[in-house]
């Protein structure tokens, strides 16, 4: 008995079925990437009577208030102006008492010792600072540590810090330009919340 | 009358649309793979902050992420700014109950890696921010991200 064939299914409909899913795929898709700036926090601290001593000089201290002003090192600061300051500080400026202290530092994939600063950059912040202030400032030392980086980078591997694909040769520029950030434990220094 | 063609059967023939629905498959299967469906929804207001250094977030399964705003039903919530964790407002004091589900959900070897990323309004203030990376601190959460958007810079 000779079967009859089949009959072919109608594809047709297919585009229009795959239309469909694809809309709804569009539809509900996100493409948003996540992007932010990255922090490392500090562990707790055990003891909060003990004060770490850090000479005045190795400090340069940054406040923001309820009011989004800016004191950099005592005076009234502008954003605009704390990169360059940033970067200035954190710059090795051997025998100047104002700077920060230099001392050696062994970097082992280098394997010699390198002078390096010993200043901290140290941020604090009023409960009644807004957030936006708090990025911006945030930011603006950010790209400080980042130029810095790059300089480094330029002038030991004649390539942007960014464009490092080696493991070792991005240690050693981060062992070189340590981003060394403090974030004061909170208080409150002025109104508002 | 010769002198006028008839158009009749000189037509151009249709385009070939047999591979239409693999074109179109194609675009299906990328939208498909590419896609991340929203899993909460977001009850505060995310004006977020721009900035220029930024670095991307590249292990999306190993973020967890702790909303803080201006609720956007003000009716209901109020104007103060408020802290939300998965769907629903809390605590600071949530935040170690929070992390802790966090990290159990993960494997092992990746609790590590955990990413606390603070999705937060321009606007709130620093006081509720403080408090919750201090609750971060304490829970042992101390990679974090302050998200933020892309700055578009002109003189560059």
């Amino acid at each position: 008995m000779a079967r009859r064939a089949a009959p072919e299914i109608n594809a047709g409909s297919m585009a229009d079925i795959a239309f469909l899913l694809l809309i709804f795929f569009l539809v509900t898709t996100t493409m948003d990437v996540d992007t932010g700036i990255t922090r490392k926090l500090p562990p707790p601290v055990e003891n909060p009577d003990e004060d770490v001593d850090v000479k005045e000089r190795n400090v340069l201290k940054i406040l923001v208030n309820s009011q989004d002003m800016l004191m950099v090192d005592g005076k009234r600061g502008d954003v605009r102006q704390l990169k360059d300051k940033a970067k200035d500080f954190m710059a090795l400026h051997p025998d100047n008492p104002d700077y920060p202290e230099v001392a050696p530092k062994f970097i082992e994939e280098l394997g010699k010792e390198v002078p390096s600063s010993k200043g901290v950059i140290s941020l604090k912040n009023d409960r009644g600072t807004s957030y936006e202030m708090y990025i911006m400032v945030q930011n603006e030392l950010a790209r400080a540590f980042n130029e810095m980086k790059d300089e480094k980078s330029v002038e030991l591997f004649g390539v942007k810090y960014s464009q490092l694909v080696d493991e070792t040769k991005i240690d050693i520029i981060n062992a070189l330009v340590p981003v060394r950030i403090s974030e004061a434990e909170p208080e409150d220094i002025g109104g508002g919340s | 009358m010769s002198r006028f063609k008839t158009k009749k059967g000189k037509g151009r023939p249709g385009i070939n649309t047999s591979s239409l629905p693999d074109i179109i498959f194609m675009l299906l299967f990328f939208f498909m793979v590419s896609t991340t469906m929203r899993e909460v929804t977001v009850r505060v207001k995310q004006q977020m902050p721009e900035a220029t250094e930024i670095q991307k977030l590249d292990k999306k399964s190993l973020v967890s992420f702790i909303y803080i705003g201006e609720p956007k039903n003000t009716k209901l919530y109020g104007t103060n700014s408020r802290i939300q964790l998965n769907d629903v407002f809390a605590d600071v004091d949530d935040i170690p109950e929070f992390i802790a589900k966090e990290r159990e959900a993960r494997d092992e070897a990746d609790r590590k890696f955990l990413t606390t990323s603070l999705k937060v309004d321009g606007s709130t203030k620093m006081g509720i921010v403080t408090d919750v990376k201090q609750e971060l601190r304490k829970s042992g959460a101390f990679k974090i991200n302050y998200s933020t958007r892309k700055k578009v810079e002109r003189n560059r």
